[in-house]
C-alpha cells in the first residue's frame, strides 16, 4: 500500500471510531434528526464544523493549505441535494455512516451500500444527460461565503459560533 | 455538560469536536504528505467501487464512460478512508460492547414491521436515489456537510439546507408524525 493509502486508512479509522462513539452511525439517530426528535447528529456535525472551521481558516490564511470549494452549480446542487435528502430519509444512512453502521453490526446497512453502489453506476450512465440539463443552468463557480459577501471569514465565524451555541442551548433545553 | 451519554457513548459535542480536530490535522497531513490538500469525504468512493465492480463484467463500458474517466477508478486516499470508517466503528463498538447484530432498525420496524425484504427494498431504493443526488450535488454530509461548511463554501450551505429540508419532509411522509 502507498503512503497515501495508509494515511487515508489511519484517518478513516479515527473518523469511524469517533462517529461510533458519538453514536451518530445508527439509523434511528439519522432518521430521528429528520423526524425532529433526536438532534444528536446535528450536535455532532455542528461541533465538528465549529472546531474545524477555525483551524482550517487559520491554516488557509497562513498559506499552509489551500481551500477547495465545491462549485455552486445551482441546478445540480438544488436538485442533487433534494434527491439526496429524499433517499437519505428512506435509507437512514449517508455514504460515510453506512460503512460505519456495518462495522458496529447493523448489517442491514449493507443493503444501503448495495443501493448506493448501484446509484453510482446509474449516475455514471446518466452523467452526459445531467451535464446538458441540470448542470447547464447556472454555475456560480467555486466560491466561499466570505467572497460572496465581500467580508473576511473572521467576520462570519463569530456569528456562526454564536448562532450555533444558541441552537445547542435550545436543543438541551428542549431535551432534543 | 455530561461527557457520557445514557447508552455509554461519548457526548456528541465531544466526539464531534474531536472530528473537527481530526479534520484540521487531516488537511495539514494530506497537504504535507500528498502535496495536495484533501478534505474528508465519502461519496466519490462509491463511484470508484461501482467502477471496479462494473469493470469485472464490462471493462470496455467503464473505459468508455466519461464519468468514470473523470473520477478515475482507483483505490485512493478517500477509498481507504471509507474502509477505515468501517474498521474504526468496529473497534469502537467491540471494545465498548455496543456492537449489535441488527437486521431491521427501530423506527423502521415500528412503521413497516420486521420484514427484512421490505427493509432491503427501502434501503436499496433510497440508496440509489441518494447516491445519484450526492454525485449531482458533488458531495454528501461529509464532503459538503463537514468539509464544505468548515471552509464556508457557498455550495455547502445550499446542499446541507436541501439535504435536511427535503429529508425532514420525506421522513414525515414515510414514518408519519406519530409521537413516541
Amino acid at each position: 500500500m502507498s503512503a497515501d493509502q495508509w494515511l487515508g486508512l489511519f484517518t478513516g479509522v479515527l473518523f469511524g471510531f469517533l462517529l461510533q462513539k458519538g453514536r451518530v452511525l445508527r439509523f434511528e439517530k439519522q432518521v430521528g434528526a429528520m423526524l425532529l426528535k433526536d438532534m444528536t447528529i446535528l450536535k455532532f456535525m455542528l461541533s465538528a464544523i465549529l472546531v474545524g472551521m477555525v483551524g482550517i481558516n487559520i491554516l488557509a490564511d497562513a498559506g499552509v493549505i489551500t481551500l477547495n470549494h465545491k462549485a455552486i452549480n445551482l441546478g445540480a446542487v438544488l436538485l442533487g441535494g433534494a434527491l439526496f435528502g429524499a433517499g437519505w430519509a428512506v435509507m437512514g444512512f449517508c455514504p460515510g455512516t453506512s460503512l460505519g453502521a456495518l462495522g458496529e453490526g447493523r448489517w442491514h446497512a449493507g443493503f444501503a451500500i448495495v443501493g448506493m453502489v448501484a446509484g453510482a453506476a446509474l449516475y455514471a450512465e446518466l452523467y452526459p444527460f445531467f451535464k446538458s440539463t441540470a448542470f447547464a443552468w447556472k454555475d456560480f463557480g467555486k466560491i466561499g461565503l466570505p467572497e460572496a459577501l465581500g467580508v473576511s471569514p473572521w467576520v462570519i465565524i463569530p456569528f456562526f459560533w454564536a448562532g450555533t451555541t444558541f441552537l445547542f442551548f435550545w436543543f438541551e433545553k428542549r431535551g432534543l | 455538560m455530561k461527557w457520557k451519554t445514557k447508552d455509554g457513548g461519548w457526548s456528541p459535542y465531544l466526539a464531534g469536536g474531536l472530528v473537527g480536530l481530526l479534520a484540521i490535522v487531516s488537511v495539514y497531513a494530506t497537504t504535507q504528505w500528498m502535496g495536495k490538500t484533501n478534505y474528508l469525504g465519502a461519496s466519490t468512493t462509491f463511484v470508484r467501487a461501482a467502477g471496479f465492480l462494473e469493470r469485472m463484467v464490462a471493462p470496455e463500458r467503464v473505459e468508455a464512460n466519461e464519468y468514470f474517466t473523470k473520477e478515475k477508478v482507483r483505490v485512493d486516499w478517500q477509498f481507504m478512508l471509507v474502509l477505515g470508517i468501517f474498521l474504526g466503528a468496529l473497534i469502537a463498538s467491540v471494545t465498548d460492547r455496543s456492537f449489535k447484530l441488527e437486521s431491521v432498525p427501530p423506527i423502521w420496524k415500528d412503521r413497516f414491521g420486521r420484514s427484512i425484504g421490505k427493509r432491503a427494498a427501502g434501503a436499496i431504493l433510497g440508496g440509489i436515489v441518494a447516491m445519484v443526488g450526492a454525485r449531482m450535488a458533488d458531495g454528501c454530509p461529509s464532503g459538503h456537510g463537514l468539509s464544505g461548511m468548515m471552509q464556508l463554501s457557498v455550495s455547502a450551505f445550499v446542499a446541507l439546507g436541501m439535504f435536511f429540508s427535503v429529508g425532514i419532509f420525506i421522513a414525515a411522509l414515510v414514518y408519519g408524525r406519530r409521537s413516541s
